[in-house]
């Protein structure tokens, strides 16, 4: 690494080289980060100056109603697609690392295709598959007998959907990481467990999980930030219906901004939604510390 | 010999778990592009039948005909190409400025953008909305442009590749009499070749896919991006199902298109920085 003496004309250049990404990073991420923390003790819409409220806009997000079912349904919609994701994506890792399936390579391309559409088309492509009356889905159930199924107009239902398709859609990609990781196993470890006589359960267990566990740390925070985030599917699949069963909170935060213009109070909200974020990733850190003591 | 016999059925059935998933996994794009060559009045006919009875273009015809569509892909064409040429040149030189240089601030920098990869837009997104409106760019197309091209995993993959390039490279040159700015375009630039290709490829999908910042930034319809018309269309009440797969099927094309010429840059890229953005 080259270091430059303070002064010197040089001194300047690896500023330089940073500047143009900077200059934009800090204008457009930075900057809003600390406003957005401001605004949220305001009261203010676009027409009206910003009016200074110290914690109210957080007094009345406790006892808004909408905002707490945004709450529970981000939640619930987090924590099961990613536990299901990791354990899908595991899965499609371990049967696409070890060479015992023909066409491997091709078979990892055609996982990791969905998580290349955008959440648009894919939700576009998935609506027009669970349609009640039209879907692709439905009139083979009833082809077979069945009824047709509302998959996306029953409050539990429509969730259960969205989280399936949240699945279709990243599996792939978390599988490739998952593959990268299970290959930096050293195959000594698999080989000691063999002539130990471990059964491959035991050896999964015992070798291939804890060994894996930082892969699966970055996963689970990848997918975690990832399912909060989640908004472009569900507008195109349900719009958060029926009813607030699928509405999560950052399409709360979208409409009580750009819709009900109360920027002060959306930015209460985004608040809450930043400090869910950081809590879950630090419990994530503390499990797979404590799974690596063990 | 029974041993491998076990073995081979073994192999039998993950191959065919595998089939059966990988058929799951392709059957719903599969679906709509298949769908979307069905005349109107056999899209939702009973019995529905996998492949068209008569195929047809008059879906793409109609949606392309349809004023606003061609406009749509212009405007998120010009984004997409224009924001990953911003987006390589200023990752890549600041990654450079991470990986090779020793400066006050330099891991401060560093792990503040790696930080921010944590931030949901949506979270920041009212005061980008305000600082957007500020700086007028509001309803233009360097609203979607600039900004994101500053993206922090960009910056992340160009760093993780220089530091793999041997300083006496650097040294050598400006032993050589090579300026700094030089060193960086004759020496590192063609070296970095592949993560440039990598930045450039991730980036191009990023934008083209984009929903969020065309979201915040763009209200007027012939500014708007294929992804905004396409939530738009969604929302409606009454979806026009032929049009609208049609248009699914165009805005898919380009992501598979790049995906298949260059797929070893997409596997490596998510492995290599677990990429994201």
């Amino acid at each position: 690494m080259t270091q430059f003496k303070k002064g010197s004309k040089e001194f300047w250049i690896p500023y330089l080289f940073l500047l143009p990404n900077l200059l934009i990073f800090a204008c457009f991420v930075i900057v809003p980060a600390v406003q957005g923390l401001a605004m949220a003790c305001t009261d203010w819409s676009v027409f009206s100056a910003p009016r200074f409220v110290g914690l109210s806009n957080f007094v009345e997000l406790s006892r808004d109603e909408v905002f707490w079912t945004t709450f529970r349904n981000t939640i619930v919609y987090s924590v099961l697609t990613v536990v299901c994701l990791i354990a899908v994506s595991l899965l499609l890792a371990l049967l696409l690392s070890k060479g015992s399936v023909k066409g491997e390579h091709g078979f990892r391309a055609v996982f990791y295709i969905p998580s290349l559409l955008s959440m648009i088309t894919v939700g576009i492509a998935w609506r027009f598959i669970l349609g009640d009356e039209m879907g692709v889905v439905n009139y083979v159930l009833r082809q077979w007998g069945g009824e047709g199924v509302h998959w996306l107009t029953t409050g539990n239902l429509a969730m259960s959907s969205i989280i399936v398709v949240s699945i279709w859609t990243y599996a792939g990609y978390y599988m490739l990481i998952f593959i990268s990781g299970l290959q930096a196993i050293p195959g000594e470890l698999y080989e000691a467990a063999r002539v130990d006589g471990a059964g491959p359960w035991y050896t999964f267990r015992k070798i291939t999980l804890p060994m894996l566990s930082p892969t699966t740390l970055v996963v689970s925070i990848l997918a975690t930030i990832s399912a909060f985030k989640a908004y472009e599917l569900i507008l195109t699949m349900t719009k958060g219906g029926p009813g607030y069963a699928t509405k999560l909170i950052v399409q709360q935060v979208y409409e009580s901004a750009f819709l009900e213009d109360r920027m002060g109070y959306a930015s209460a909200m985004a608040i809450v939604l930043m400090l869910m974020i950081g809590a879950f990733t630090l419990v994530q850190f503390k499990i797979s510390k404590g799974d690596g003591e063990q | 010999m029974s041993n491998k016999n076990a073995l081979a059925s073994k192999s039998c059935i993950s191959t065919t778990i595998i089939a059966l998933l990988a058929i799951i996994t392709l059957f719903p794009i599969v679906w709509v592009a298949l769908s979307s060559f069905k005349p109107q009045s056999e899209l939702f006919q009973v019995p529905m039948r996998f492949l068209p009875a008569h195929w047809t273009l008059e879906n793409y015809i109609e949606s392309l005909g349809r004023g606003d569509f061609p406009r749509y892909f212009a405007n998120t064409a010009i984004v997409s190409v224009t924001s990953t040429v911003i987006a390589v040149v200023i990752n890549i030189m600041a990654g450079y400025a991470l990986a090779k240089y020793e400066f006050p601030g330099r891991r401060f920098c560093f792990t503040v953008m790696l930080a921010t990869l944590m931030i949901p837009l949506q979270v920041i997104m009212i005061p980008i909305f305000l600082q957007l409106k500020r700086l007028g760019m509001l309803n233009s197309l360097w609203g979607i442009i600039i900004p994101p091209a500053a993206t922090p995993t960009g910056v992340f993959l160009a760093r993780q590749y220089m530091t793999t390039i041997p300083d006496s490279l650097v040294e050598a040159s400006r032993i050589d009499g090579g300026g700094e700015f030089f060193t960086f375009r004759r020496i590192i630039v063609p070296i970095a070749k592949p993560i440039i290709a990598t930045i450039a490829i991730f980036s191009f999908m990023w934008r083209w896919n984009d929903y969020l910042w065309p979201l915040i930034v763009i209200s007027k319809q012939d500014r708007q991006t294929l992804q905004q018309a396409l939530a738009t269309f969604v929302g409606q009440l009454q979806i026009n199902w032929s049009d609208l797969l049609a248009m699914t099927t165009i805005t898919i094309i380009p992501v598979i298109a790049v995906f298949l010429a260059f797929q070893n840059f997409f596997m490596e890229g998510v492995t290599a920085g677990a990429v994201k953005g």
